[in-house]
């Protein structure tokens, strides 16, 4: 039997985020599942819970239509396909960036974090828009490249409004997501470890490969689940700097609600959203737990 | 010609001077440790032979090869790391295997090479564990097996046992004894423990500041110290210092304050005068209630001041009436009895010319 003043301080100190949770997450996502259920309004919205013949009006209409179509499937393998790409290409990116900190000076270190986490002090959407002024036709950029591509005979192609606008945002936006888990770990890596691959023969590649890599597979999983999850759900990048062609299912999710106002065809592809996502989450656990969990863990 | 040769090796980090002008010449075989107090400039004079570190002037030698260019993993000598360095993601084979791998062993051969490693170490059966599941000692000997079954010139070992407690450090010393005595690899040890480095040992060099003060087999080393501070580091020792009052016939005479003239045998013969030690080992010196029946060279009085229960021995520390401090052993086995005297007691010492020894300054 536990004290009850020590029963007293648990409760205290988890009850204020606990009901923060239900009431701001675990109801919403109940009424989100309910609202897949029923039937949209006339006007958008819901229509009446209890029908005009007084029974409950709920179906799975919205789900069938989502299962038929098959527009909605390539949406989600499209989007599944960029947030891979995003995760990715931030993992090679932030891989160099983050083991370069954790070898640098310990003065130098804790400057080279703050820079990697000042574009938070602006406004996310500041900084998608940022990314056209940067993209756009009249910019250095954009000119430097169609000068290159004009002096081999080819046509002119625009950087804004394309795939590569958004995904050169969705890897920015997301990069320090990566590079913060995995400096975490590799700042921790012991140098004995790596002097003992050295004088057992490890030249920099082999023990990068053998010992390095390996052992930061950890902060590898913590950064592809920080990028990959979001990534997958983004919709305001799509939104300014894609072209007609690349909705996410985001954005198909955001028209659901705010444009056709079909609310319970909205729930139904978030709920598909959130069941994909979870499930990769706990795969990746799973695969992480067998691969690295016995040798990280105990 | 030594198999290892270090020639005026010398080390500087700043206005430190780590190692110090240091010139070794190990043989092939031999088990020879590097022994000093922390700091002294073993562990750094072990990492430049490693290849960690390159020295700031003179030369590493191994088999008539100079070794300051070559990195690490270009030298044919292995280390075994103080804190062991297993890689934690592999299992005990995967780390025997490494090295192996790294030269570029036929995957055929590695198996039962890994296999004779693992009972060199007698760890078979413990190949599918990962080091988290090893206890210290037999993360020590994956560590040694590991180093050794790419069959090094020569092993650096660095306080391999510091981590280890008391018994299972004695356990580990005879087991490295015996591995090394089998595999007649040249092994360089480095420890600060002087009970360690006597045990072990074909020969030891004491260092001090970065210096050598002294290489030599252990029996030499504990009996005849030629400096103070190896007299003072190695084991217990009274250093009793003055001028040498007379020498000749092989016995030098110094005029101990507190304690009076000390006799001592001596190689040499010492000018008049001159500062000088006898170094005098605790447990040379006979301790009783009465003098002795037949006058002994050396003697003197004194009262137990302190005293350390060890349970097989007893040191007692000694005050003389001129106020000289001396420590005295003495063994607990002769009599039923636990302790032979109490603090206060009036005791007499004395001790032969051979019992000290004489270290000029």
């Amino acid at each position: 039997m536990k004290r009850a003043p020590e029963r007293l301080g648990k409760w205290l100190v988890s009850g204020p985020p606990l009901a923060y949770l239900v009431v701001f997450f675990a109801l919403p996502t109940l009424i989100m599942v309910l609202a897949s259920f029923r039937t949209p309004g006339d006007f958008g919205g819901l229509a009446p819970l209890v029908g005009e013949d007084g029974g409950l009006d709920l179906n799975l209409d919205s789900y069938a239509r989502f299962f038929t179509d098959s527009i909605y499937a390539e949406i989600f393998l499209k989007s599944f396909w960029y947030a891979l790409l995003t995760t990715l290409l931030c993992l090679t990116l932030a891989y160099p960036l983050a083991l370069l900190i954790a070898r640098s000076g310990k003065q130098y270190r804790d400057l080279l974090l703050l820079l990697v986490i000042l574009p938070f002090w602006s406004n996310f959407l500041i900084r998608v828009y940022a990314w056209m002024i940067i993209l756009g036709p009249q910019a250095a950029l954009a000119r430097g490249v169609n000068g290159v591509l004009a002096a081999f005979g080819h046509e002119p192609v625009p950087l804004l409004f394309s795939s590569f606008a958004v995904l050169v945002c969705l890897v920015y936006v997301h990069l320090p997501f990566m590079v913060l888990p995995l400096y975490a770990n590799l700042e921790k890596h012991d140098q004995a470890l790596l002097d003992a691959a050295q004088d057992l023969g490890a030249n920099a590649w082999q023990r990068f490969w053998r010992i390095t890599f390996p052992l930061s597979l950890p902060g590898v999983y913590a950064g592809a689940a920080l990028v990959f999850i979001p990534a997958l759900g983004i919709f305001a990048i799509p939104d300014i700097l894609g072209g007609p062609d690349d909705s996410l299912i985001g954005n198909v999710i955001k028209q659901q609600f705010l444009e056709t106002r079909d609310w319970p065809f909205g729930s139904v592809l978030s709920i598909v959203l959130t069941v994909a996502a979870v499930s990769l989450a706990a795969l990746a656990a799973w695969v992480g737990r067998r691969s690295g969990g016995r040798a990280f863990g105990a | 010609m030594a198999l290892l040769e270090i020639d005026g090796v010398s080390r500087r980090f700043g206005d430190f001077t780590a190692v110090d002008n240091v010139s070794l010449a190990i043989e092939a075989g031999e088990f020879f440790t590097l022994l000093g107090p922390s700091g002294c400039g073993k562990t750094t004079l072990l990492r430049m032979i490693a290849g960690f570190d390159a020295p700031d002037g003179g030369r590493i030698r191994l088999d008539g090869l100079d070794l300051v260019d070559k990195p690490p993993e270009t030298r044919p000598v292995r280390t075994v790391f103080q804190s062991y360095a297993l890689f934690p993601h592999m299992t005990v084979e995967g780390n025997i295997a490494f090295p192996l791998k790294m030269t570029k062993t036929p995957a055929r051969d590695i198996a039962p090479k890994v296999a004779a490693a693992l009972e060199d170490v007698r760890l078979q059966g413990f190949g599918a564990r990962y080091p988290q599941e090893l206890s210290g000692g037999q993360k020590q000997r994956v560590a040694i097996a590991r180093a050794l079954v790419t069959h090094p010139t020569v092993l650096l070992l660095d306080e391999p046992l510091a981590a280890l407690d008391a018994k299972l450090r004695e356990e580990m010393q005879l087991e490295l004894i015996n591995l090394q005595k089998e595999v007649g690899i040249t092994f360089v040890y480095v420890t600060h423990d002087q009970t360690e480095a006597l045990a072990l040992s074909h020969r030891i060099a004491v260092m001090n500041k970065g210096r050598v003060e002294q290489v030599d087999e252990p029996s030499k080393i504990y009996g005849f110290p030629t400096t103070r501070f190896v007299a003072d580091f190695i084991g217990h020792c009274n250093l009793l210092s003055g001028p040498v009052r007379d020498s000749g016939n092989g016995i030098v005479t110094v005029d101990v304050a507190g304690l009076g003239p000390v006799r001592v045998a001596a190689s040499s013969s010492v000018a008049t005068g001159r500062p000088g030690t006898v170094a005098l080992r605790p447990e040379k010196i006979r301790i009783a209630r009465e003098a002795p029946a037949e006058a002994s060279a050396n003697g003197c009085a004194g009262t137990v001041s302190d005293l350390l229960y060890m349970g097989d021995v007893t040191m007692y520390k000694v005050d003389t009436p001129g106020g000289q401090k001396v420590e005295a052993l003495l063994a607990n086995s002769a009599s039923g009895r636990t302790k032979f005297f109490e603090v206060g007691d009036a005791v007499e010492m004395s001790w032969p010319v051979a019992a000290g020894h004489f270290i000029a300054e």
